[in-house]
């Protein structure tokens, strides 16, 4: 099945790390990341920019909105994501509890819904 | 005739569904299977009468339902990815030779059970889909049980269900670096079955006292799966000791009667057997833990022949033990309680005091009635007045509130 992992941190903390400590999350990051590429568990992804990056768009009655900033205002924002391939949910909670950012913030792992696949025979 | 059909149909319903839950990956198409299957049993046994091994009978119809119904399934609607899943598991299944063969895997039905607790699940959900597939119990009796509406319930089950499918919940044993949390979350849910049924038993309602023996049913099966798992033994003995006083507990005008003034002779002599002997067994294996430590309690208690025989020194001990492993202010509680009896009221006194100075007790019914119990016994009158009433605000359960106002009269000055 396919997850998407969902990592939600805290910005501020996130920007008040220094730099070596950032290298260390990073390097933590990369790792996990290439030992899932190995077993073709990673399916994408990636770091996001800061939330005062975001912008939002709505269509109402066939007109753009467009606004600044997140849809919603949160305790922790959205940061990045995984997009991983696992055998049942435990598999992937267990991907989850592995990214660094698990231990101060919070991953949502959601299955994917997956299109039919035409039976063979 | 009925009955034997209600009995084999609740004793084999976990066991039989365990494993068509496992061939197909479908909650849904084994329940259907096995319901057919039920049906088909009431009509064949009224005119032949049951067969000898009625277990193996309903197992083998209810494969059979199931195979045929995913045969179906299959040729009609092969472009369905869901199919292919349960297409992929039918491949795997070699028919069985049936009838009195075992045909049952008894892991089937821990792997059932950890599924129906997995943590991505509410409680209430884990609740409803333990007593609805592993107990076999209607969705109506659920409802009934946990006094919620039938309809509210039922939602609660698709959804819970479909969580499973959609979120790909395994069916599976918990690896061994996981068993211990997960195992802690199937016995938390056979407590709270078991406590509901327990606390709010005023006797009259059966549906409840029901979910007591369901809760104890569960419990056993649980040691069957896990016989080396202490906390299961200390579970299943908790539950057996706490029932075997149900009798005893409530009065024939339906008022809560105190553990001290309970008719010892009407507590359930084989279940305090059956519960000294499981908990005695347990603490054999060295790996104490909450469940095992609140039933050696529940023990002592039971072989105290008298209320003033109890040993109020080893209650303390194990209630301090019980702390080291929890923070509950409800345990501390209940130590002072103890340590009230067993060192002066006094001393209790002073310990429920120091516990409800800085804990949410204060707006707990029995940190209350405790404290006015203790100063019952102190016969500081007035301010047990005080206490009593304190605590009669703070329960909406009928008879706790009985109890409270029967003490409020003992100590009123006429």
């Amino acid at each position: 099945m396919k997850y998407m992992l969902l990592i939600y941190h805290d910005e501020p903390s996130w920007d008040a790390l220094t730099e070596t400590e950032r290298q260390q999350v990073y390097l933590e990051y990369r790792t996990l990341r290439e030992e899932l590429t190995s077993r073709g568990q990673f399916l994408d992804g990636s770091q996001l920019q800061p939330i005062t990056t975001a912008t939002t768009v709505r269509v109402r009655d066939s007109k753009e909105l467009v606004t600044d900033g997140p849809f919603a205002e949160t305790h922790e924002q959205l940061g990045g994501y995984f997009l991983i391939e696992a055998k049942d949910l435990d598999e992937a909670t267990a991907i989850a509890a592995r990214i660094p950012s698990a231990r101060t913030g919070t991953i949502e792992v959601r299955p994917l819904v997956e299109t039919a696949v035409p039976a063979t025979a | 005739m009925a009955n034997t059909l209600e009995q084999v149909f609740r004793e084999e319903y976990g066991r039989i569904i365990a494993t068509l839950i496992r061939i197909s990956g479908s909650f849904d198409l084994a329940e259907e299977a096995l319901q057919e299957a039920f049906i088909a049993a009431v009509s064949k046994w009224e005119r032949e009468g049951p067969p000898n091994n009625p277990g193996a009978w309903l197992t083998t119809v209810a494969h059979r339902k199931l195979l045929d119904a995913l045969r179906r399934e299959r040729t009609r609607t092969d472009k369905e990815s869901e199919l292919t899943y349960e297409a992929s598991r039918l491949r795997q299944f070699v028919e069985p030779e049936l009838f009195e063969d075992n045909v049952e895997y008894s892991d089937d039905r821990l792997r059932l059970i950890f599924t129906c607790c997995h943590p991505s699940l509410t409680r209430e959900a884990q609740v409803a889909l333990t007593l609805r597939t592993l107990g076999g119990l209607t969705t109506t009796e659920i409802a009934h049980a946990f006094l919620v509406p039938e309809t509210t319930l039922a939602q609660r089950l698709v959804r819970a269900k479909q969580k499973i499918r959609l979120a790909g919940i395994p069916y599976e044993i918990p690896s061994l670096e996981r068993i211990a949390d997960r195992l802690a979350a199937v016995e938390a849910v056979i407590y709270l079955i078991f406590n509901e049924g327990y606390a709010a038993s005023t006797g009259q309602n059966l549906i409840r006292n029901d979910l007591c023996a369901e809760a104890i049913r569960l419990g056993r099966v649980l040691c069957e799966l896990l016989p080396d798992e202490p906390e299961n033994l200390g579970l299943l003995a908790l539950m057996l000791l706490q029932n075997s006083r149900r009798e005893a507990r409530v009065n024939k005008q339906g008022e809560l009667v105190t553990l001290e003034e309970q008719d010892r002779s009407l507590w359930n002599a084989s279940e305090i057997d059956e519960g000294v002997n499981l908990i005695q067994k347990a603490l054999r294996l060295h790996r104490v833990g909450n469940y095992q430590l609140q039933a050696a309690i529940a023990a002592i208690h039971a072989e105290a022949k008298s209320a003033d025989k109890t040993d109020w020194r080893q209650i303390v001990a194990l209630y301090e033990e019980l702390m080291r492993l929890t923070s509950s202010p409800i345990v501390a509680l209940n130590h002072a309680a103890a340590v009230a009896m067993s060192e002066g009221f006094e001393k209790g006194l002073a310990l429920i005091e120091s516990i409800g100075a800085d804990s949410a007790l204060q707006n707990y019914y029995l940190f209350h009635a405790s404290r006015a119990d203790l100063l019952r016994r102190l016969h500081r009158h007035d301010e047990a007045l005080v206490a009593y009433a304190t605590a009669l605000s703070l329960t909406t359960n009928e008879v706790e509130q009985n109890y409270i106002r029967r003490r409020i009269e003992e100590i009123q000055p006429q």
